[in-house]
C-alpha cells in the first residue's frame, strides 16, 4: 500500500499544511465572500471583527504550504507555479486588498466603503484563483524535463472554472456557518438562511467535481473504481452523505457549533477524495512525491523542526482562538 | 510599457519592486515590535500612564504596517516559484528549508500572538498579554535571522553539495546557516531597522514637540528615540565597515563596483567621493578623489595594493554605477544618523533636548532616511553580488522561469498599479494616526472598547463599555 518513507511523510505534512489552510482561510475568505450580502455597517463590523484576531495566522499556513513544497518537494514547486502563473498571481494580488482591509476600513470613514469592496473582490479573486488552480493541478501539466512545458493559458478550462466555483461556494458555506458560530439575533439568522441556500449548492459542486474528476484521466477512474480500490474508496461518499444528512439535522435544528464542524468535516472529506485521486502524484501523471522529494538530509533537517513546532503552533493557536471564544457583539468587538 | 524588455529582465525588476515594497515594512515592524515590548515594560514595572498611552498610539501604527508587511510578504514567498523556478528547483534543498524554519518558528509566532497583542489587552490580563507582545518581537527578530541566512547563503555559498539533477544540497546544515557572511548582515539589518524605527519615532515626537513642546509622550518618545540614534548609530557604522571587509574578503567584485576601482591599484587605491561610473569605457568619469584613502579603509594601510575590476571577466561584472551610487546614498545617510544622535546628545546635555526647534527640524527630515539608507544598501548588497543568484554557482539568467515576456510584463504591471494604490492609501492611513499626538486615555487599534488596561489611571469616558464574551 502506502510505504512509510520520508517524502510520504512530508506529502501528508505538506497536504495537512494545505488543508489547515483551507479550512482556516477558508472560512475567513468565506466571509469576505458574503460580505456583499451584508450592507449595514453594523453588521459587517461585526463580520470583520470575528476574524479580525485570527485572519493573520490563518494566512500563514499559505505561507507554509508554498515555502514547505519548495523546501520539500523543490521540483514540484519549480514546475506547478510557473503552470498556475495567472491564477497564484490573481490570488496574491486578491489577498493582498482583503488583507489590508482588516486595517485600512477602520482608519478612514470616507473611504471605508472602497476597503469594503477590496475585502469582498479580494476575496472573492483569490478563492476563485485557488479553486482554478487546484482544478489545473488536477486536469494535469505538461511537463518536460524539469521545466513547465505549457503555455500560460494551460490553466484555463471549463473543468478549471467549475473547480474555481465550488470552492467559492465550500468558503463562503464555512464563512456562513461560522457567522452562526460567531454571531447573534438577525445576522446570524442570515447566515442559516444562507447556509442552506449554499449547502445545497455546495453538494452540487461536489457532484460535479466528482463525477467530472474521474473521467480526466484514466488512472482517476482506475483508482475510485477498481476491484479492489472500491473497497477503500466507496466509504468516502458514503461519509460525505452521511455528514450531509447531520449537517441538515444541525441547520434544521438551528445548533450554533455544529454546521460550522460538520462544514469543516464535509471538507475534510473532499480533500481526502482528493488525495485519492492524486497519489502518489505530486504534479498529476508527470512527478510523483519520489521524483520531487529534495534530498533526504533536507527532508530529516525539517523534519526535526516540524514534529515539535507544528504541535506547539497548533496549541498557541487554539489558545489564540479561544481567547476570542463566543459570539462577537455588535458595538463592544475586541475592536 | 516594457516592449523589448526579455522575460529575465522583466521577472528581475518584479522582484527588484515587489522586495523594495516589502522590506520597507519588516524593516519598520522589527524595530517598532521591540519598541512596543519595551514601553509595555515600562509601563508594567513604572505604572506610569504615558508609557501605555505611547504603547496604545504606536500599536494602531504597527496594526496597519504589519498588515501591509504580511500581505506583501506573502507575494515573496511564491513569487520564487512563479518567476525563478529554476532557481527553485536547484536551491529548494538548502534554502527551501530555511524558509520553512521562518515560517515554523517566526511568522507562526509573529501571527499566532498578534492577535492577543492587537485587541487582547482587556481579555488576557496584564503578564500574558505583555508575554503576546514579547512573543511578536521575538518572532520579528526571529524571522530575520532565517532569510538572512538564506539571503548570505546565495551571497558566500557554504557547507553545499551539488547532486546528479544538479541541485544544491546542504552538506553540513551548520556551515550552511553561520555562512560566512550572515553575522555580519544579520547584525546589520538589524541595526537598521532599529535605526529606522528611532527615525520614525522621533521625528514623529518631534512633529509634536514642534507644535507643543510640553506635551509628554511626544517628549519621552523623542528622548528615547535620539538615545537609540546617539548610541546606535556609530555601532551601525562600525557593523557596516565590517560588513564590508567581510564582502571584500568574499564578494571583491562587489566591493570593486561600490568603489568605482575598475583598475587594479598596485600602491594605495584612492577613495572616489564622487564620479560618474562609465561601464563601457571602464572608468570613473569627473571623479573625486581622495589618494590612498581605500587602502587605508579596506585594507589597513596606505599603500596596500587593491584589485580592480580588471581582474574580474567582463561577463562577471555587477552593474556598477547602481552598486556605486546606492551606496553613498547610503553612507551619507548613515552619517547623517550619526550626526542628529550627536546633534541630540549635545543638546541633551545642555538640558534643551525639548527647546531646540533646529534639532526637532533636523530629526522631522531625517524621519524616512532609515528606509532610504535600508532600501540603499539593499540594492547595494543584491545589485552588486550580479550576475549570480547564487554567489559564483548559479547564474541569474539560468535562474528564471521558462516564462514568456509578456506574461511576467502584465504581473509587472499589476503588481506597480495595486502596490502604488493599496500601499500609497496605507501611507496615507499611517501618516494621518501619526498626525494626531498620542493623548491622555490613548487607546488601542479600535475605538470601540479600550484597549487600555482600567485601575491605572481611569479616564473619563474610557470605562469598559462591556468586556467581550
Amino acid at each position: 500500500m502506502i510505504p512509510f518513507d520520508l517524502p510520504t511523510i512530508w506529502a501528508f505534512i505538506i497536504a495537512f499544511a494545505v488543508f489547515v489552510y483551507i479550512v482556516m482561510d477558508g472560512f475567513d475568505l468565506g466571509l469576505g465572500i458574503l460580505f456583499p450580502l451584508f450592507p449595514a455597517k453594523q453588521d459587517r463590523d461585526v463580520i470583520m471583527n470575528s476574524v479580525a484576531p485570527v485572519w493573520d495566522g490563518n494566512e500563514t499556513w499559505l505561507v507554509l504550504g508554498g515555502g514547505g513544497m519548495m523546501a520539500a518537494f523543490p521540483l514540484a514547486y519549480a514546475v506547478l507555479m510557473p503552470a498556475l502563473y495567472t491564477p497564484i498571481i490573481a490570488m496574491l494580488l486578491g489577498l493582498v486588498f482583503r488583507g489590508v482591509a482588516f486595517e485600512f476600513r477602520w482608519r478612514t470613514q470616507s473611504e471605508r466603503n472602497r476597503w469594503d469592496i477590496a475585502f469582498a473582490g479580494g476575496s472573492l479573486v483569490a478563492a476563485l484563483a485557488q479553486g482554478i488552480a487546484l482544478g489545473a493541478i488536477l486536469q494535469g501539466i505538461h511537463v518536460e524535463g524539469r521545466h513547465y512545458a505549457g503555455g500560460w493559458w494551460d490553466w484555463l478550462t471549463p473543468f478549471s472554472i467549475l473547480t474555481g466555483a465550488a470552492l467559492v461556494i465550500g468558503y463562503a458555506l464555512l464563512g456562513a456557518t461560522w457567522l452562526v458560530m460567531k454571531t447573534e439575533g438577525g445576522l446570524r439568522d442570515r447566515a442559516y438562511h444562507l447556509s442552506w441556500v449554499l449547502l445545497i449548492a455546495m453538494l452540487a459542486a461536489i457532484g460535479a467535481v466528482s463525477i467530472a474528476t474521474p473521467f480526466l484521466h484514466v488512472q482517476y477512474t482506475h483508482r475510485w473504481f477498481a476491484w479492489p480500490n472500491i473497497i477503500l474508496t466507496a466509504p468516502v461518499p458514503i461519509a460525505v452523505a452521511a455528514v450531509t444528512v447531520l449537517l441538515l439535522r444541525s441547520l434544521a435544528n438551528k445548533f450554533d457549533y455544529q454546521p460550522f464542524f460538520l462544514t469543516l468535516a464535509l471538507f475534510a472529506l473532499s480533500y481526502a477524495g482528493l488525495g485519492i485521486s492524486m497519489y502518489p502524484f505530486i504534479v498529476p501523471q508527470s512527478i510523483t512525491i519520489w521524483q520531487a522529494a529534495s534530498p533526504e538530509n533536507s527532508q530529516i533537517f525539517m523534519l526535526f523542526g516540524v514534529s515539535v513546532l507544528i504541535p506547539l503552533i497548533l496549541g498557541y493557536t487554539a489558545w489564540a482562538y479561544w481567547v476570542f471564544r463566543g459570539k462577537v457583539r455588535a458595538g463592544s468587538g475586541y475592536h | 510599457m516594457f516592449e523589448g524588455w526579455d522575460a529575465v529582465v522583466l521577472a528581475r525588476a518584479q522582484f527588484a519592486f515587489t522586495m523594495s515594497f516589502h522590506i520597507v515594512f519588516p524593516a519598520f515592524s522589527i524595530g517598532l515590535a521591540s519598541y512596543l515590548a519595551v514601553l509595555e515594560a515600562l509601563w508594567l514595572w513604572t505604572g506610569r500612564e504615558v508609557f501605555i498611552n505611547l504603547f496604545n498610539y504606536w500599536l494602531k501604527i504597527f496594526a496597519v504596517a504589519f498588515g501591509m508587511g504580511v500581505v506583501s510578504g506573502i507575494v515573496m514567498s511564491y513569487q520564487f516559484g512563479t518567476n525563478w523556478s529554476a532557481f527553485s528547483d536547484k536551491t529548494g534543498p538548502v534554502i527551501g528549508p530555511l524558509m520553512a524554519y521562518e515560517v515554523l518558528t517566526a511568522f507562526f509566532l509573529e501571527a499566532g500572538f498578534l492577535g492577543v497583542m492587537l485587541f487582547g489587552l482587556e481579555r488576557v490580563g496584564h503578564r500574558l498579554h505583555f508575554m503576546a507582545t514579547l512573543m511578536v518581537a521575538i518572532g520579528t527578530l526571529i524571522s530575520a535571522f532565517w532569510i538572512l541566512s538564506a539571503n548570505s547563503w546565495m551571497q558566500t555559498p557554504t557547507g553545499h553539495a551539488i547532486n546528479a539533477v544538479g541541485q544544491f544540497v546542504a552538506a553540513d546544515w551548520f556551515k550552511v546557516i553561520f555562512n560566512p557572511s550572515f553575522p555580519y548582515r544579520l547584525v546589520h539589518m538589524v541595526l537598521a531597522a532599529y535605526l529606522t524605527t528611532a527615525l520614525v519615532v522621533g521625528a514623529v515626537g518631534a512633529y509634536h514637540l514642534l507644535r507643543d513642546r510640553h506635551l509628554a509622550g511626544p517628549r519621552v518618545m523623542f528622548s528615547m528615540a535620539m538615545w537609540m540614534a546617539t548610541l546606535v548609530a556609530p555601532i551601525q557604522i562600525l557593523a557596516g565597515d565590517q560588513h564590508g571587509l567581510n564582502t571584500l574578503e568574499h564578494q571583491p567584485a562587489k566591493v570593486m563596483a561600490m568603489e568605482g576601482h575598475f583598475q587594479s591599484h598596485k600602491d594605495g587605491a584612492p577613495l572616489i567621493l564622487f564620479g560618474w561610473p562609465d561601464m563601457t569605457e571602464a572608468k570613473v568619469k569627473y571623479s573625486i578623489e581622495v589618494p590612498k584613502l581605500s587602502s587605508l579603509i579596506l585594507k589597513h594601510s596606505w599603500d596596500a595594493p587593491l584589485a580592480g575590476l580588471d581582474t574580474v571577466p567582463r561577463e562577471n561584472w555587477p552593474p556598477v554605477p547602481i552598486t556605486f551610487w546606492s551606496f553613498r546614498v547610503m553612507v551619507g545617510l548613515g552619517f547623517l544618523i550619526m550626526g542628529l544622535g550627536l546633534f541630540s546628545l549635545l543638546m541633551r546635555w545642555r538640558g534643551k533636548l525639548y527647546e531646540t526647534r533646529l534639532l526637532h527640524m533636523f530629526a522631522m527630515a531625517m524621519g524616512p532616511a532609515g528606509f532610504i539608507a535600508v532600501l540603499a544598501g539593499w540594492i547595494t548588497t543584491e545589485t552588486g553580488r550580479q550576475p549570480f543568484t547564487v554567489y559564483g554557482l548559479l547564474r541569474t539568467v539560468d535562474s528564471a522561469s521558462p516564462l514568456a515576456a509578456p506574461a511576467v510584463a502584465s504581473s509587472l504591471i499589476a503588481f506597480i498599479i495595486v502596490y502604488f494604490a493599496v500601499f500609497i492609501a496605507g501611507v496615507i492611513y499611517l501618516l494621518r494616526l501619526m498626525a494626531q499626538p498620542p493623548h491622555h486615555g490613548e487607546q488601542g487599534p479600535r475605538t470601540d472598547v479600550p484597549a487600555r488596561a482600567a485601575g491605572i489611571t481611569p479616564a473619563a469616558g474610557t470605562v469598559a463599555e462591556g468586556g467581550v464574551r
